[in-house]
């Protein structure tokens, strides 16, 4: 008696249910194909105008007011450089920031009210670091437009995300790993260069990775620090003037001749590249380490 | 990582060791050289929440003690408590004493401390490096100075690994079963010349025959080593153990010789658990 008395109080209405369900699908793809063509239509467009550009001549060139000789050895020697001495200087500062927290801090309010701000430096946007950069480097220290102001500024940019980055990893070695090299008499020290950090470092070269790839295609605080300049010679020390490439990019898209317009999207074209193997490299690390991992 | 070093670690250790602190309330003179192991009064929270309510126990050098009882009954943290492991964790205090060879361990520090007490997890935790590391590295960042192929053989040894891992001790340690991991984390406390050995639930990830296999591991340490087991399988306490302490709601309900405890329990709260009636 109970199971038909249950059973008539059930209204299933399975077609309906099945409906929804196939809508909601339907919405979700279309949702996904809209930002898949409007990144593959800016791909199209950039490679179409700016392909035929594209030759050893263009990447082996300096800038040049004849479109015909301009290329961007400047931008791309002057890019390598912000990549190199920006990570020199962010990355020793990130991690060290992130071992502390994650390892050293006591937990408390003051931790907190730390964290929340780096959360926060990480989402502020970078043209007020340009503004940081160019009243505390430029001027105050008195570096000019110099490649050093240039990487210190992008230092200061990506510092929030290495931290962000580096804690995560630090969290994610298993607390029995932790807890076994306590347990053997380890010093807090031994545990952090015996286990931790080796065990986090393609998380920490991951976060790294992605962090610098978004340095090499930041403008705007390059732009604020005074950088915007044409450069056709390469840096020769870090108080060398220089330029990048999104500079020599936004430099090109400014001029009113339409040769130099397609002139930046065969720069582009290079800059996507570059910021394509970065990526492609982080999640092949990645990739990788979890695997053996998962041994 | 080598420093000059004046005296070794065992030097230091057996310094600690040798200077019992003269209690009025100690055990008597005929049995204290046979006490390894005192706790006096302990209580212990996390945060707010009383996991430990005056526990006071002795536990005997050379043997093996069993700690039972229902999950959540503090067997676990009492054992974390000797090596001073629960103060990794945030917001957690204790009172009351726990006296290592009769010195006080919260007067110790905790490094040397640990060396002395090892331990072993619920889950087999090996290092993510080859077999061979994983023993070695204790001993190393301890400062030994001995014949580390040696060591390492010796340890395998003792904890019944060598002949299975012999061929391949550079192998990752990673690629052994979960009985074999848990035996060579037992190897990897014991490359670091502990006295005393903990082990928290040490078989409950293994299969019946890798946990055969550990038990009889534990029962020929018990020649060389103080070991206390924390386990909730009450056969195993019963064949490994030569004493037993029953715990329910963080309280030291009875302790005993295994046997007595299991056949005459002189708690109607441990007979009941003992007899499967709860928990």
């Amino acid at each position: 008696m109970p199971v038909t008395a249950t059973e008539s109080q059930f209204d299933l209405r399975l077609a309906q249910r099945k409906r929804f369900g196939t809508v909601m699908l339907c919405l979700f793809f279309l949702a996904t194909v809209f930002g898949l063509l409007v990144l593959l239509t800016l791909l199209v467009d950039v490679t179409v105008t700016g392909l035929r550009w594209l030759d050893w001549g263009f990447l082996t060139s300096f800038p040049s007011r004849n479109p015909e000789e301009a290329g961007i050895k400047s931008a791309i020697v002057g890019s390598l450089w912000m990549m190199g001495l920006t990570a020199l200087f962010a990355v020793p500062l990130g991690v060290g920031a992130a071992v502390y927290l994650e390892e050293y801090a006591p937990r408390g309010w003051f931790l907190r009210v730390i964290q929340v701000n780096i959360a926060n430096l990480a989402g502020i946007p970078s043209v007020i670091y340009g503004i940081l950069g160019l009243g505390l480097f430029v001027r105050f220290m008195a570096l000019e437009r110099s490649l050093l102001a240039g990487s210190l500024t992008m230092a200061l940019l990506i510092l929030p995300v290495i931290v962000i980055a580096t804690q995560e990893a630090l969290r994610a070695v298993p607390s029995g790993i932790r807890e076994s090299a306590y347990a053997l008499g380890a010093t807090r020290s031994q545990v952090i260069w015996s286990h931790l950090l080796p065990i986090a470092s393609p998380g920490i070269l991951t976060g790294v990775i992605l962090a610098l790839s978004r340095a090499l295609g930041e403008t705007a605080p390059l732009i604020m620090i005074g950088a915007l300049t044409f450069i056709a010679f390469l840096p020769e020390s870090v108080m060398d003037p220089f330029t990048v490439l999104p500079i020599q990019i936004f430099n090109w898209t400014t001029r009113p001749q339409a040769a130099f317009q397609e002139l930046a999207a065969a720069a582009i074209i290079v800059l996507m590249v570059f910021l394509f193997l970065m990526n492609l490299s982080a999640i092949l690390l990645r990739n990788h380490f979890d695997k053996k991992r998962a041994l | 990582m080598e420093q000059p070093n004046t005296a070794s670690p065992t030097e230091v250790a057996r310094k600690d060791g040798q200077a019992p602190a003269p209690r009025p309330d100690g055990p008597s003179p005929c049995h204290a050289d046979k006490v390894k192991i005192e706790v006096h009064d302990l209580h212990f929270w996390y945060g707010e929440k009383p996991a430990l309510k005056g526990i006071s126990m002795q536990i005997r050098a050379r043997r093996v003690t069993a700690f039972i009882g229902p999950s959540g009954c503090g067997k676990s943290t009492l054992l974390r408590c000797f090596n001073r492991m629960n103060e990794l964790i945030p917001g957690t205090r204790h009172e009351g004493q726990v006296l290592l060879d009769g010195a006080d361990i919260h007067e110790a520090d905790p490094v040397v401390l640990r060396r002395r007490v090892g331990m072993v997890f619920q889950k087999p935790n090996p290092f993510p490096k080859s077999i061979y590391q994983n023993i070695a590295w204790g001993a190393r960042i301890n400062g030994y100075r001995g014949n580390m192929d040696e060591l390492v053989e010796h340890c395998l040894r003792q904890a019944a690994l060598w002949d299975e891992v012999k061929d391949r001790l550079n192998d990752n340690a990673y690629g052994l079963s979960g009985g074999q991991q848990q035996r060579l984390c037992i190897a990897r406390a014991l490359a670091v010349e502990p006295d005393v050995l903990l082990m928290d639930e040490p078989a409950s990830a293994l299969d019946p025959i890798a946990t055969s296999k550990l038990e009889e591991t534990i029962l020929q340490l018990k020649e060389h080593y103080t070991v206390v087991v924390v386990t909730h399988n009450m056969q195993q306490a019963a064949r490994i153990s030569d004493e037993t302490a029953f715990f329910y709601l963080g309280e030291l309900i009875e302790m005993d010789e295994t046997e007595a405890l299991f056949t005459h329990p002189a708690r109607q709260r441990t007979e009941d658990y003992i007899t499967g009636r709860f928990g």
